[in-house]
């Protein structure tokens, strides 16, 4: 019999939801790191015991987590339980934490500004981890999305940090622009058939991707319409909100952008729109079944400056074609005086023989549908306001 | 024995319940109280100051003998009471939000 694990990340905390195949009742721990941003939380595939968790605060700064067993405990992995808590020299270690751009004259790119909200040069300045990507070979081997927009390497897990400073320096990085949430890379798409190639997004400079582990990055945007930016097929400046792939295809990608739904065929070389009957195509989430690779599911939101559903209706779109022709899932959610907004990393899909699909909202409500989101239940309804939702499924 | 009050969140950080106590060789200052507390507690670095610049946090203040002493010279000697443990360091986090 399988289990189901979601690890939820919030405002305040983390929670850990688990339940059998059936995914009727659930048992929930937590909150851990009680009272901290837990902006992502993320299992290894290679050792679904081994998480990592994105733990972060105003004052305190960025804090990386890990756990070994499950969720049941955690360290910080620069200073694993046993090991000298100083170097011989007497200096602190906690180096998991430390997140530093690279500026060094080897990379032939010291790039130290970006564009500020008004167009003008800003420094770069580290902020947090928005998104943890473990390999999926390796579970000592872990990326960091983090704001500003940077992707960052570990291959020890955790306890040191190095960036692929290949993608800031690639050309573009001195045009990106925050979004209104910050500059932030918050996907990482690992290729499970080739591993050389990830694909990334960012807040709202657009997608990227190498096909060289990481070397060389070239922007993937071709194809993507934003009327908000001065030209508005540039080879940057879209706000992408997230990107979804199924495993057993990964060329083919979806994109929730700030406005549009889109898919690429072609591993993001081209994108054309399937936003088709959505009554919004504003949105965050965006997430394709774990069995059936053309259908996917979105939440629409109302607008940009209205970051709720339309009408008040919580609904999940999901097309069975790939896009074009949505359905409103609707049975168990609730259909009046709702206003909660389901942020880009906080819907999942588990890969029990019938589909799993998660959601929280910034109502603090962790909905689950065990039949492909045909009918929901809420899994808890009082957290703090949900960042993230990922499962997974244990054997 | 220099005492040291930490804001919550880092006591739980730390896996302490109360105040900390830390020894300074030489010179009782701000810089040498927070290097002895992030050699005592690695998992603190990077917390009240910055990794990569060693500047406080903007939201944290530090007090001494119920004075402000966040915008002194961190080199700055502190009162003796501190020096002698007799009153805390104290490391506050800013009200901000709710």
């Amino acid at each position: 019999m399988s289990n189901v694990r979601l690890l939820v990340g919030t405002r305040k905390g983390a929670f850990i939801l688990s339940s059998d195949g059936k995914r009727e009742k659930w048992n929930v721990s937590g909150p851990h790191f009680a009272g901290w941003e837990i902006y992502h939380l993320k299992g290894s595939s290679a050792d679904p015991n081994r998480l990592y968790a994105s733990q972060s605060s105003g004052w305190f700064g960025q804090i990386i987590q890990r756990s070994d067993d499950g969720g049941k405990t955690w360290f910080q992995p620069g200073t694993p339980a046993g090991t000298p808590m100083t170097t011989p020299e007497g200096m602190p270690m906690g180096e998991s934490n430390k997140f530093v751009y690279d500026t060094s004259v080897e990379t032939g790119k010291p790039l130290l500004t970006h564009q500020w909200y008004d167009g003008t040069p800003h420094p770069w300045e580290f902020k947090r981890v928005w998104h943890l990507e473990p390999s999926l070979h390796d579970p000592d081997t872990v990326y960091a999305g983090v704001e500003d927009a940077a992707l960052f390497r570990s291959t020890n897990g955790g306890q040191t940090w190095e960036e692929l400073s290949g993608l800031r320096g690639h050309g573009t990085g001195s045009q990106w622009q925050p979004g209104a949430g910050g500059m932030c890379l918050h996907t990482i798409l690992l290729d499970p058939a080739n591993r050389d190639r990830i694909v990334i997004a960012i807040s709202a400079a657009g997608a990227f991707r190498t096909d060289d582990g990481g070397a060389t990055w070239k922007p993937v945007n071709r194809g993507l319409h934003s009327q908000y930016i001065p030209d508005p097929t540039a080879e940057i400046g879209h706000c992408v909100h997230h990107i979804a792939m199924n495993p057993s295809r990964p060329n083919i990608l979806f994109m929730q952008k700030h406005w549009d739904v889109m898919r690429s065929d072609d591993a993001g070389d081209s994108w054309r729109e399937v936003s088709g009957n959505l009554p919004s195509d504003f949105g965050f989430v965006v997430d394709v079944h774990a069995h059936e690779p053309e259908t996917i599911y979105v939440v629409p939101i109302k607008s940009d400056s209205e970051h709720y559903p339309p009408d008040g209706k919580l609904r999940v779109y999901r097309s069975r074609s790939g896009g074009n022709e949505w359905e409103a899932l609707t049975n168990g959610l609730p259909q009046e005086n709702c206003y909660v907004n389901v942020l880009r990393d906080a819907m999942s899909v588990d890969s029990l023989d019938s589909c799993g699909l998660y959601f929280g909202t910034t109502g603090g409500q962790v909905y689950g549908s065990a039949d492909a989101g045909d009918t929901w239940a809420p899994i808890v309804r009082d957290l703090p306001p949900v960042l993230s939702v990922e499962v997974q499924t244990l054997k | 024995m220099i005492v040291v009050v930490l804001p919550a969140h880092l006591r739980a950080l730390a896996g302490v319940k109360g105040d900390v106590e830390v020894e300074v060789d030489g010179p009782v200052t701000r810089r040498s109280i927070l290097d002895a507390v992030e050699a005592r507690y690695p998992m603190l670095r990077g917390t009240i100051r910055d990794h990569v610049a060693g500047e406080r946090r903007p939201l944290l203040r530090f007090f001494a003998c119920g004075e402000d002493v966040t915008h002194d010279s961190p080199d700055a000697p502190l009162p003796q009471p501190i020096a002698s443990g007799s009153e805390p360091f104290y490391i506050i986090g800013a009200i901000a939000g709710g």
